[in-house]
């Protein structure tokens, strides 16, 4: 396997008439990825995997599928790929049966190879019992499945599964989750949502966008994981002021959050715990509590997407 | 080789539906009343059989010319799923994000479309030519004017696939495409005026025009047993016409 990335997509721009979905989004995903791709509604996600899939040619920029080119190899850059859009695209008139043969045919798979093909997405999907059954008359989650069985059927590279879990219920939401972690042990995945345990649950990298930008781009590990805290938060039953605290090599900045608690910023790449107990003991300070207020998800995306997006500036793209 | 699997795949979604049978079922019903209806007009007034060419004339040619109005109104709901429904359920971007041209797409929906046609003329053809059982037939003109009614139905399915390719609402596809065939239809209207206009000294040909453009004016040579390539000409750059019309639609949805 090169090193090329699956996906990577370069400078991509969409406008729907004067209004800018999409400005300069950058996007790789390599081999085994689950990439989340979060937003706020209407961030631009769905036209960012719109255009990903090849549904719509983005205003400017380049999408590069498995090194092949979107615009210049349609057919070969969209044979490498599964799409669920964010509305399964199903025929409801149809059998489960009747679609994913269909659905096989269309994306090339030999006749040979058919029957098998169907059999082994419905397996992954848990749909082995529905294949007689007409698409119109399954539940919401069983059409959800029948849109992924559709999206994996041909084992592309690349799985886009736009909001794979809206409108479902709790069981089924874990279900799903469940098919999207095995499915990301032989397919890369690109999902989106707006529902963050989803992401934490199933995703290796997290990206937010908002307002049309990527805000926000890091493996999960580095947000959970145990890499170095930036806050801590101490408790002190001493008086102490906020000058005291600042003297500590290696805070940034002080935050009092009231009864005798602070918030300590860290200078990036410094762990300042243990500094900060052994001054406690030394000056009396009567330390109770010490802790890493380790930045969540949920934070990082408040934090990200309450503001208002910077105003996308006309350029000539 | 993938717009045959797309035109499989609507013919059987067409027969799956419930739409296909109640069309076929609706468009024999009338045509078959309008048969049986010519045929007694003929056995009571069996001296009128002198003023045409045969039954072939009376029946054949009567019946072709009145299952075109029919097909007038039944076509564009047909055509109306082939890409306004589709928008609307979603289920277009199955065929958008798979590795299929517009072209291959667009020529397959024409073939499913045409294909469930032909099943509707082949009921149709059957009526005439049940005729050969009691009497002599002049059968070059009933395959004439078979051709020219299936030429007819390729013309109608692509306008309305064209039409279909323009909106997301089945409704505003079907009485629009509705509205462009009953227009190209009419057309044939122009044909009899006497007014030819002058441009900088030039007599426009207008009543000519009209009638070379209009679907008719070829339809009427083939029912009467005229088989001319013009007029099948006339039929294939048709559909050519705006098959490459709802190509260049769809491409412009991408960008």
């Amino acid at each position: 396997m090169s090193d090329e990335p699956l996906v990577s997509a370069r400078g991509l721009h969409r406008r729907y008439g004067v209004k800018t979905a999409v400005a300069g989004v950058d996007l790789t995903l390599r081999q085994g990825e689950i990439l989340g791709l979060l937003g706020p509604n209407g961030a631009g996600k769905t036209t960012t995997l719109r255009m990903l899939s090849g549904s719509l040619a983005p205003t400017s920029g380049s999408v590069r599928i498995c090194g092949h080119d979107m615009a210049e190899a349609p057919a070969r850059a969209k044979g490498r790929l599964g799409y669920l859009p964010e509305r399964p695209p199903l025929y409801p008139e149809l059998t489960v049966d009747e679609y994913l043969g269909f659905c096989a045919r269309l994306h090339g798979v030999p006749r040979a190879r058919r029957r098998d093909a169907v059999a082994s997405a419905k397996d992954d999907c848990g749909l082995a019992d529905t294949g007689r059954r007409v698409i119109g008359n399954l539940s919401k989650g069983y059409q959800q499945r029948v849109g992924i069985a559709q999206a994996i059927l041909h084992r592309p590279d690349v799985v886009i599964l736009d909001e794979p879990t809206v409108g479902l219920d709790p069981n089924q939401i874990r279900e799903i989750r469940g098919l999207i972690a095995r499915l990301g042990e032989h397919h890369s995945v690109l999902l989106s949502s707006h529902i963050l345990p989803e992401i934490q649950a199933t995703c290796s990298r997290v990206m937010i966008i908002h307002g049309g930008r990527v805000v926000f781009n890091r493996p999960m590990a580095e947000i959970e994981g145990d890499r170095l805290p930036e806050l801590v938060d101490v408790g002190l039953h001493a008086d102490v002021t906020r000058d005291d605290l600042a003297a500590i090599d290696g805070v940034a900045a002080v935050q009092d959050l009231g009864n005798g608690r602070w918030r300590l910023e860290c200078r990036s790449g410094v762990d300042i715990r243990e500094r900060v107990a052994a001054t406690a003991a030394e000056r009396g300070w009567r330390l109770y509590e010490l802790s890493a207020a380790r930045r969540t998800l949920e934070g990082i995306f408040a934090e990200l997407t309450s503001r208002e997006p910077e105003p996308i500036r006309e350029e000539a793209a | 080789m993938r717009s045959i699997h797309i035109a499989g795949h609507e013919l059987r979604r067409l027969f799956v539906s419930p739409l296909a049978w109640t069309v076929l079922a609706v468009v024999q019903l009338l045509l078959g009343l309008l048969f049986a209806m010519s045929l007694a007009d003929l056995m009571m007034n069996p001296q009128r059989i002198n003023e045409y060419a045969g039954v072939s004339e009376v029946v054949g040619a009567g019946l072709y010319r009145f299952a075109t109005i029919v097909l007038l109104l039944v076509i564009p709901l047909l055509t109306m799923r082939s890409f306004a429904e589709e928008r609307k359920n979603g289920s277009l971007d199955l065929l958008t994000a798979a590795p299929v041209s517009v072209t291959a797409m667009v020529i397959g929906k024409f073939l499913g479309v045409l294909g469930f046609l032909t099943v509707m003329l082949a009921l149709i053809a059957l009526m005439p030519y049940s005729l050969l059982m009691g009497t002599p037939l002049d059968v070059g003109m009933l395959a004439s004017a078979t051709l020219g009614l299936w030429l007819m139905m390729a013309a109608f399915a692509a306008t309305g696939i064209f039409v279909s390719s323009l909106t997301r609402e089945p409704t505003l596809a079907a009485i629009g495409s509705f509205g462009v065939l009953l227009g190209v239809w009419l057309l044939h209207a122009v044909s009899f005026f006497e007014w030819q206009p002058a441009v900088f000294g030039y007599q426009l040909p207008l009543a000519e025009a009209a009638r070379q453009l209009s679907l008719i004016g070829h339809y009427d040579d083939l029912l009467y047993g005229i088989f001319d390539t013009a007029d099948v000409l006339y039929y294939v750059i048709f559909c050519g016409l705006f098959l490459a019309l709802t190509v260049q639609r769809l491409d412009m949805e991408r960008q």
